[in-house]
């Protein structure tokens, strides 16, 4: 299967994974290895017991981290946090988040696509998360973004997709542009419907960390991103209203 | 004269490369930012604080 290619590195594994809320360090290393992940997002706050910790952890696994810019809600706050991840880190990458709304964790967009300028003039990779609307990817590619990550459903809301004709849209406006849906998924089934459409990895967290098994469920993601771009690749048939007799019509006997 | 560290009232201190010593963080997994703005671990030195400065200090942490 042909690798994920992401800002020149390429992964085998289309299953990111976010490393806060385990029950534990061990389980959350167990969750990495059961999904595969090669990606792992991190974040960076108030000096804290444990910090360094983590950090030992998460490079001992030695995979790429993704830092990222959560809880950020102004454009100046969510620079200022992206260079401090980039020196803590020693990575170009950032998931780029401003908040618009505590509620809903909704992106501000508007926010979002000025500081992705900002960035990627001071040569960041930023993976922002955006919406499905066609207009602010624009903008955002526009803005030097070689990668979008469009929600599915609130963060941590385990909803799933819904809005699955916007995510549909912008597959087919942007073919070749790398999309990562971040967020919103609470079910395997919900990762598959997403790489049947064609996406290009999944993000994933709370509904991995906060399973009762999170290590089985991260097994159980991994296979159903595996299954979902398998089935995209394999050309799956269209949905049509009316039904389509499977077994052969011609030949039939005549019993009635 | 008082520092603001990560929100608490802090005792004073020269510039920032002291500061991060003094709250036993010197080598450790830190980034700061002074005032909203990203200080470089290599500019902390030369970065004097003044009173009322806002100082972040920030290590890695578990994140989505």
């Amino acid at each position: 299967m042909n690798p994920l290619e992401l800002y020149g590195r390429r992964f085998h594994s289309r299953l990111l994974l976010g490393t806060a809320n385990f029950p534990s360090p061990e389980r959350m290393t167990a969750a990495v290895h059961a999904a595969q992940a090669q990606i792992l997002t991190v974040s960076l706050r108030r000096t804290a017991v444990g910090g360094e910790a983590f950090w030992d952890q998460v490079r001992g696994l030695g995979t790429q981290v993704l830092p990222n810019t959560a809880g950020c809600h102004g454009v100046r706050e969510a620079v200022t946090t992206a260079q401090m991840a980039r020196e803590l880190f020693g990575t170009r990458w950032i998931k780029l988040e401003v908040i618009a709304d505590d509620d809903t964790l909704c992106p501000d967009v508007v926010g979002l696509v000025e500081a992705a300028r900002v960035l990627v003039a001071e040569g960041f990779e930023v993976f922002p998360y955006t919406t499905d609307d066609l207009g602010v990817a624009a903008r955002l590619l526009d803005a030097g973004c070689r990668v979008l990550m469009p929600l599915a459903a609130p963060i941590g809301s385990a909803r799933g997709l819904s809005h699955p004709c916007g995510l549909r849209a912008l597959r087919a406006h942007f073919p070749d542009v790398p999309l990562i849906v971040d967020a919103g998924l609470g079910l395997p089934s919900h990762a598959a419907a997403v790489m049947e459409l064609g996406y290009d990895a999944v993000l994933l967290n709370t509904a991995v960390a906060q399973a009762g098994d999170p290590e089985a469920m991260a097994r159980a993601f991994a296979q159903a991103v595996s299954a979902g771009r398998t089935a995209y690749l394999a050309d799956p048939i269209a949905p049509r209203d009316m039904a389509a007799p499977s077994t052969p019509v011609l030949g039939m006997a005549v019993l009635a | 004269m008082k520092l603001i560290v990560n929100g608490e009232p802090h005792a004073p201190a020269p510039d920032l490369a002291t500061l991060v010593e003094q709250l036993g963080l010197a080598g450790t997994a830190v980034a700061t930012a002074l005032n909203g703005r990203f200080v470089p671990v290599a500019a902390r030195a030369a970065t004097p604080l003044a009173e009322g400065d806002r100082v972040e200090v920030l290590a890695p942490m578990q994140g989505g």
